[in-house]
C-alpha cells in the first residue's frame, strides 16, 4: 500500500498548539507511508485538490487526513479520494483538533499525541479493504410526528413535493401551541387566521394521512425502510361517522371537565371538540369525566348523535405504516412553574401563566376575548408581567433562555392596553432579548406607545391582600425595592422539552441533551438532521424557538426528506458485518444479540451457518464482539484493525 | 521536547469510545475548549457493544497504564441495546482483572452523551488522575527476583 | 408516639433572657410528648448575627464548641427552640465538612468534633417525629374558636438547602400543629416576611414598619392572636407592638403566643409552666375565645375533652 498523509493546520486552530511540521516528519517514517505533507486548510478547495493531485501523481492507494473530527468532514474527504479514483473507504482520519489542539495547552504533549493518532490511523488504514455500497429500495413516504406549526409546515412542503405524508398528533386536534395563541408578534397578526388555513390544507391534502389523538408505539427499521406502529387512542366516537356538528357537546351533562385547550381557564364537557377551528373537527370523550364511562348512567351523547357515531366500547388500536423518513416535530411544554413558591405556586387564582392569558385574550377563549380575572371575573386594571419564570434560572435547573418570552410579554402588554385602555401594565424583566426582524422595535412600542412600564429586576414575592395581589420586587436600575398592587399577575413561564421527548428519542434512536431537547447532527451545518440517517427535526423539540424559526425548520426538514427520497433506491453503508463461514460454528450467538434481526441462520451442506443481511445490518459490531470464533467481522472495524490501533499506541 | 519530571510524565491511556455519544461528547468538549490532560488516546468504534474485552487486555498487556471505555447512557444507545451488552460484559470483565494480576482501577467504563462536553472533561481528568495515582503499570521485567526463587526453594514440583 | 429518645438541648441566650417563657414551655411540652432533653453543659452564645458578619470561622467555632459539649454527654443530636441558633448550628455542621474550613475551626476549639452531628428545632422534632396526628390524640382541651395567624419568620425554613425543614416558601408545620390542637388557622401569606429582626436596636422605625405590616394583615384577617416559633419575631411583634401602632397611627392589641404555650394549654399542662404572664400584650381576651364557637355552634360535637377557657382565664 502507498499511503499519503495530510496534516492540517486548520489556520491556527491546530497549528497554534501542535507542531504540524514535526507531525509530518514523524509520519514520513511510518510503515507504508510514501508521502506526508502539511496543509493550511485541508478541507478548502486547494486543500482537497492537493490530495487529488497527490493520489494521481504519486499513485497513492490510501489516504490519512489529520485534521478535525471525522464526524464533521469524513464524508467530505471520502468524496475527495473518490474523485481521484480511490475507493472511498481507503481513507482514515486522525482527529487532532477536537481531541488534541483544542483540549491541550502543552505543545510538546499535543504534538506527541497527534503523532500517535496519525500512527493509529495509518495502522488502521493498512488493514482497510475496498468496500462497495449496495442500493436498497426506499419507501417514498414520510412520517411527521407532531402537528404543531413546524410539523404542519414540514408535512405540507413534503406533500407539495409529491411525497406521501403520515402525520401523527397526540392531541385530538393539530395546531399545537400556536393554535392557542391569540395574536403573534411582532405584527400582532391573528394567530388562528395565519394558522387556520394551513390546518385546513393538511386536512384537505390528499397526500397527507392524519392520525390525531395518536401516539408512536414503536419504530423499527432504518433509513428508507422504517416500520412504524401508531397507537390510535380511544376517542369513544367513530370519527368516520362524526360530522363535528357539536350537538353532543351542548347536551353533555358533565360540564366540569378540565379544558386542556384553554389551559384550565374554563371548563368543558366530557364529550368535546377542543376549539371551533379544530382539525379534525371531531368529538372526543374524556373518559375520566364521562358519567357513563366512569361507571354511572348517562348515554345522552349517544342518544342525541344523529349519525350514531358514539361508541362507548371503543378501545385503543394500533396500525402499522411503512415510511422512508421521519420528521420529529414534537414541540415543547411549559415548565412546571408551581416550583416557584414565592409566586404562590398555583395557590392564587389570579396568578396565571402567559399561555392561560392568551386564552383570556382570545375571542374563541373561555371569556370570549374579554380579559377577566379567574377569581371573580372582574376586569383587571393593573396587570403585572413577570418574565424569566423558569428561564435563565439555574436554581430550578433551567439555566437556558427560552427565547420567546420577552417578545410575547411585550405583545401581551400591548394587547392588554388594546382590550382595556385604562389599564396599566408592568413588566419585571432581567434583560430584554429581542433579536429578530422588527422585534426590538416591537418591545419599544410596548413601552413608548402602549406605556407598559418595564422594571428591570426580579420579583421576590406575590401575596394576596384584599382582592389585590401585592407584588414585591426590586428595580435594579434605580436601586430600590418596588411594591405594586396588581389585579392580575401573568408569569412568562419558560418552555422545556416535552415530557415524552426522551421516550420518543429512544424509539427513534436519536440523541437528546440534558434537558430532553433532541440533538441536531451538527450545531451549525446540520441543524435539522440527526445522527440517525433518515430522521430529521423541526421546531422546538430541537431547542426552543419562535414561530418563524419553527416554520423555517419545518421547511428545511421537508427539503431534506425530499432530497433523501428523490431516488427510488438509497445507497447503503457498506460498513456492515460479514461471516467467515469457515470459522462459523453455528452457535447462533450473533443471531441472538443483533438488535436489528440482521443475521439469519442458513443451512450450508447440512451445517448451520450465520449469514448477515447486508441491507438490514446497521454496523454496530455487537455480533463481532460476541462471536466466540471471531467469525463475524465488522468491515472497517475488524478485530485486527482495532488491535492494530492498540498496538500502534502501546508499542510506540 | 521539554524535560518532563517524573510526576508529570505522561502515562499511556487508551480510550474506546462509541461514535454516536461519547466520541461526539469528546468533540463537544473540544469545541468548547474544555482543557484536559493529554495522556488519553481515543479509538473510535461504532458502539460500546463493539468493545471486545480482548482489546482491553491486549492494551493493558502491551503497555497501557489505563483503559477507559465510554458509550451512550443506558437506554440511549444509537443501536438500541449495544451499551446494555457492554455494561454486562465490562462489569464482569472488571472483576476478572485481578485474576490476571491487573489492578482493576486501571480500567473504567462510563457513559457520556454527545452533549456532555463538560462531563467528558471531568471523566478524562478524573481517570487520568486515578491512573497517575496508581503510577506506571508494572511488568514482569520490572518485578524484583523473589528470594525463594533465588534459593531454589519452595518451587512446587509437578 | 415518641421513642422516648434523648436529645442534647441548647436553650440559647434568649431562652434564658427575653424568651424564658418559650424555653419553659418548650421543656414542658417536650416532657409531655416523651422527648427527653438534657441541657448542654456550659453552653455558649451561638454568635447570632454579629459573629458571622465578622468572621465565618469564628461563627462556626462558637457553634462547634456547643456541639462538642453535646459530645461530652455522649449525644450527637441537638435540639434548640431558636431558629437563629439553629441556623448557626446548621451552618457549622455544613461547613465543618469542608476539609480546609473544618481544620481552621477545630484549631479554635478545645475539643474538636469527632462525630457527625444532627441539629433540629424543637418544632421540627414535634412536627416530623411526633406528628400533628399524634399530638391531636393527646389534646385534652381543644383550642376550638381561637383564630390564629401562623408566623414562621425568615429563618425557620430558609435557605432550604441548609435548614432541611418543611416547605421553603410555604411552610405548613405550625399550621398543621395548631389545627391539630383544634384552633382555626388563617391563611397568612406573610408567614415568612421579615419582622425587622435585630434592626429594632439601631432604628426601631424599621421594625415598626415591617412588624406593623404583619400586624395589620393579621388584624385584617380577623385573627385573635399570632403564633410564632422565634424569640426575636415574638419580641418585635409583642414588645414592640405599641411602637408599630404609633408608626401606623393606630392601636394593635394582638397577643403573640409561642406555639409551645398553646400546645401546653391544649395538652392540659400546668399553666405555671407556660409563662403566659410574660407576654406583654395580655392574652386573656384571646384565650376567652377558646371554646366559645364550639359552645355556641355545636354544643354536643366537642369530642376532644373540655375546653381550656375557664381555667386559663382564671
Amino acid at each position: 500500500m502507498k499511503i499519503g498523509v495530510f496534516i492540517c493546520h486548520c489556520g491556527s486552530n491546530i497549528a497554534a498548539t501542535v507542531d504540524v511540521l514535526k507531525v509530518v516528519e514523524s509520519a514520513k517514517s511510518m510503515p507504508e507511508v510514501v508521502y506526508a505533507v502539511n496543509s493550511m486548510y485541508t478541507c478548502s478547495e486547494p486543500g482537497q485538490q492537493a490530495i487529488e493531485e497527490a493520489i494521481k501523481e504519486r499513485g497513492l492507494t490510501g489516504v490519512v487526513v489529520a485534521s478535525c473530527t471525522p464526524r464533521m468532514h469524513e464524508p467530505t474527504f471520502r468524496r475527495t479520494v473518490e474523485r481521484a479514483g480511490l475507493n472511498r473507504y481507503m481513507f482514515e482520519m486522525a482527529n487532532i483538533r477536537e481531541h488534541v489542539s483544542w483540549v491541550g495547552k502543552d505543545k510538546a504533549a499535543n504534538t506527541a499525541k497527534a503523532v500517535d493518532l496519525v500512527r493509529m490511523a495509518v495502522e488502521k488504514l493498512r488493514l482497510d479493504k475496498v468496500l462497495i455500497p449496495k442500493f436498497i429500495p426506499a419507501t417514498r413516504k414520510v412520517l411527521v410526528i407532531g402537528g404543531g406549526v413546524a410539523g404542519i409546515q414540514a408535512a405540507l412542503d413534503c406533500a407539495e413535493g409529491g411525497m406521501d405524508v403520515v402525520m401523527v398528533e397526540s392531541e385530538p386536534s393539530i395546531g399545537g401551541k400556536m393554535s392557542k395563541l391569540d395574536k403573534t408578534f411582532p405584527t400582532v397578526d391573528c394567530s388562528s387566521c395565519v394558522l387556520g388555513p394551513r390546518m385546513v390544507d393538511v386536512a384537505q391534502n390528499e397526500r397527507i394521512e392524519l392520525h390525531a389523538y395518536s401516539e408512536i408505539a414503536s419504530i423499527s427499521g432504518y433509513v428508507g425502510n422504517f416500520d412504524v406502529t401508531i397507537r390510535k387512542k380511544a376517542t369513544y366516537v367513530d370519527w368516520d361517522k362524526c360530522t363535528g356538528c357539536g350537538l353532543c357537546t351542548e347536551k353533555c351533562p358533565s360540564k366540569k371537565s378540565y379544558d386542556r385547550f384553554n389551559e384550565g381557564m374554563g371548563e368543558t364537557t366530557a364529550i368535546n371538540i377542543p376549539f371551533p377551528q379544530a382539525i379534525p373537527k371531531k368529538a372526543t370523550i374524556t373518559a375520566a369525566s364521562c358519567r357513563l364511562l366512569s361507571g354511572g348512567k348517562c348515554g345522552v351523547c349517544a342518544k342525541i348523535c344523529t349519525s350514531q357515531a358514539v361508541d362507548y366500547t371503543q378501545k385503543d388500536r394500533e396500525i402499522t405504516v411503512k415510511v422512508g423518513a421521519v420528521v420529529a416535530a414534537t414541540g415543547y411544554d411549559l415548565m412546571d412553574w408551581t416550583v416557584y413558591g414565592e409566586y404562590g405556586a398555583g395557590r392564587y387564582p389570579d396568578v396565571i401563566t402567559s399561555l392561560q392569558y392568551e386564552r383570556l385574550l382570545s375571542a374563541s377563549g373561555p371569556t370570549g376575548g374579554h380579559i377577566r380575572r379567574p377569581s371573580d371575573g372582574r376586569e383587571p386594571k393593573e396587570v403585572v408581567f413577570i418574565q424569566c419564570v423558569g428561564s435563565r434560572d439555574p436554581s430550578v435547573g433551567r439555566p437556558y433562555c427560552s427565547g420567546f418570552c420577552c417578545m410575547y410579554t411585550a405583545k401581551q402588554a400591548i394587547l392588554t392596553k388594546d382590550h382595556i385602555p385604562d389599564s396599566r401594565s408592568y413588566v419585571f424583566y432581567m434583560d430584554i432579548r429581542s433579536p429578530g426582524k422588527g422585534y426590538d422595535e416591537f418591545t419599544r412600542r410596548a413601552q413608548e406607545e402602549y406605556k407598559a412600564q418595564y422594571i428591570r429586576g426580579r420579583v421576590s414575592t406575590v401575596y394576596p391582600k384584599g382582592d389585590k395581589l401585592v407584588v414585591k420586587g426590586v428595580d435594579t436600575l434605580v436601586g430600590e425595592q418596588v411594591e405594586l398592587e396588581a389585579d392580575l399577575v401573568v408569569l412568562a413561564v419558560g418552555g422545556e422539552a416535552s415530557q415524552n421527548a426522551p421516550k420518543l428519542a429512544e424509539k427513534l434512536r436519536i440523541s437528546y441533551d440534558g434537558y430532553g431537547f433532541f440533538m441536531e447532527g451538527h450545531p451549525k451545518l446540520k441543524p435539522v438532521e440527526t445522527n440517525t440517517a433518515g430522521v430529521y427535526l423541526a421546531g422546538s423539540c430541537q431547542g426552543l424557538k419562535d414561530i418563524p424559526s419553527s416554520v423555517a425548520q419545518g421547511s428545511a426538514a421537508a427539503a431534506k426528506v425530499l432530497g433523501l427520497l428523490s431516488k427510488d433506491k438509497l445507497e447503503s453503508d457498506p460498513q456492515t458485518a460479514g461471516v467467515d463461514v469457515k470459522r462459523c460454528v453455528g452457535c447462533r450467538k450473533c443471531i441472538n444479540v443483533c438488535p436489528f434481526g440482521a443475521i439469519r441462520e442458513v443451512d450450508m451442506r447440512g451445517q448451520i451457518k450465520a449469514e448477515v443481511i447486508e441491507a438490514v445490518c446497521q454496523g454496530c459490531g455487537l455480533c463481532t464482539a460476541t462471536c466466540p470464533q471471531g467469525a463475524v467481522q465488522l468491515s472497517h472495524f475488524t478485530d485486527n484493525q482495532v488491535l492494530a490501533e492498540v498496538e500502534a499506541l502501546c508499542q510506540s | 521536547m521539554p524535560e518532563l519530571t517524573e510526576n508529570t510524565k505522561e502515562l499511556r491511556i487508551v480510550g474506546f469510545l462509541c461514535n454516536w455519544c461519547s466520541y461526539g461528547g469528546a468533540d463537544t468538549a473540544g469545541v468548547g475548549r474544555f482543557i484536559q490532560p493529554t495522556d488519553l488516546r481515543i479509538i473510535r468504534l461504532p458502539c460500546s457493544g463493539r468493545v471486545n474485552p480482548l482489546f482491553i487486555i491486549k492494551a493493558l498487556m502491551s503497555g497501557a497504564d489505563g483503559v477507559l471505555v465510554s458509550g451512550c447512557h443506558p437506554r440511549d444507545c444509537h443501536y438500541a441495546e449495544g451499551n446494555f451488552y457492554a455494561r454486562r460484559r465490562l462489569e464482569v470483565f472488571k472483576h476478572l482483572l485481578p485474576v490476571l494480576g491487573i489492578d482493576r482501577r486501571r480500567f473504567e467504563y462510563t457513559w457520556v452523551s454527545a452533549s456532555e462536553g463538560p462531563r467528558w472533561q471531568k471523566v478524562v481528568t478524573d481517570f487520568t488522575a486515578q491512573i497517575h495515582a496508581l503510577g506506571p503499570a508494572k511488568f514482569f521485567a520490572d518485578a524484583p527476583e523473589l528470594d525463594f526463587l533465588k534459593a531454589g526453594e519452595g518451587v512446587m514440583q509437578p | 408516639m415518641t421513642t422516648g429518645k434523648t436529645f442534647a438541648y441548647y436553650p440559647g441566650c434568649s431562652g434564658s433572657g427575653t424568651s424564658v417563657e418559650y424555653d419553659k414551655s418548650s421543656r414542658a411540652v417536650c416532657e409531655a410528648l416523651g422527648i427527653r432533653l438534657v441541657d448542654l453543659p456550659d453552653w455558649n452564645c451561638c454568635g447570632s448575627t454579629p459573629a458571622h458578619q465578622v468572621d465565618h470561622v469564628l461563627s462556626a467555632a462558637l457553634s462547634a464548641r456547643n456541639l462538642a459539649q453535646a459530645e461530652t454527654l455522649g449525644l450527637c443530636e441537638t435540639l434548640t427552640p431558636c431558629p437563629s441558633c439553629l441556623k448557626n448550628l446548621h451552618n457549622a455542621v455544613e461547613h465543618l465538612r469542608e476539609p480546609g474550613f473544618g481544620a481552621r475551626v477545630n484549631a479554635l476549639v478545645e475539643r474538636p468534633l469527632t462525630r457527625e452531628h444532627s441539629v433540629k428545632s424543637v418544632l421540627q422534632i414535634i412536627y416530623e417525629d411526633v406528628t400533628p396526628e399524634k399530638v391531636a390524640e393527646k389534646v385534652t382541651r381543644t383550642l376550638n374558636g381561637l383564630k390564629l395567624v401562623p408566623y414562621y419568620g425568615c429563618l425557620m425554613n430558609r435557605p432550604g438547602r441548609s435548614m432541611h425543614f418543611d416547605d421553603e416558601e410555604n411552610p405548613q408545620a405550625l399550621d398543621k400543629l395548631m389545627r391539630a390542637l383544634g384552633a382555626e388557622v388563617l391563611p397568612f401569606p406573610l408567614k415568612q416576611e421579615c419582622c425587622g429582626g435585630a434592626m429594632g436596636v439601631p432604628d426601631n422605625r424599621i421594625t415598626s414598619r415591617l412588624s406593623g405590616r404583619l400586624l395589620e394583615y393579621a388584624v385584617s384577617l380577623g385573627a385573635d392572636a399570632f403564633v410564632v416559633a422565634c424569640p426575636l419575631c415574638q419580641m418585635n411583634l409583642d414588645m414592640r407592638q405599641a411602637q408599630a401602632g404609633d408608626y401606623y397611627g393606630r392601636g394593635f392589641n394582638l397577643p403573640v403566643f409561642y406555639y409551645t404555650q398553646l400546645m401546653g394549654i391544649a395538652l392540659g399542662l400546668d399553666k405555671t409552666r407556660l409563662g403566659l404572664d410574660k407576654l406583654i400584650v395580655k392574652p386573656a381576651a384571646a384565650l376567652a375565645k377558646i371554646g366559645r364557637k364550639a359552645k355556641e355552634e355545636a354544643p354536643a360535637a366537642s369530642g376532644a375533652g373540655r375546653t381550656a377557657e375557664a381555667e386559663v382565664e382564671a
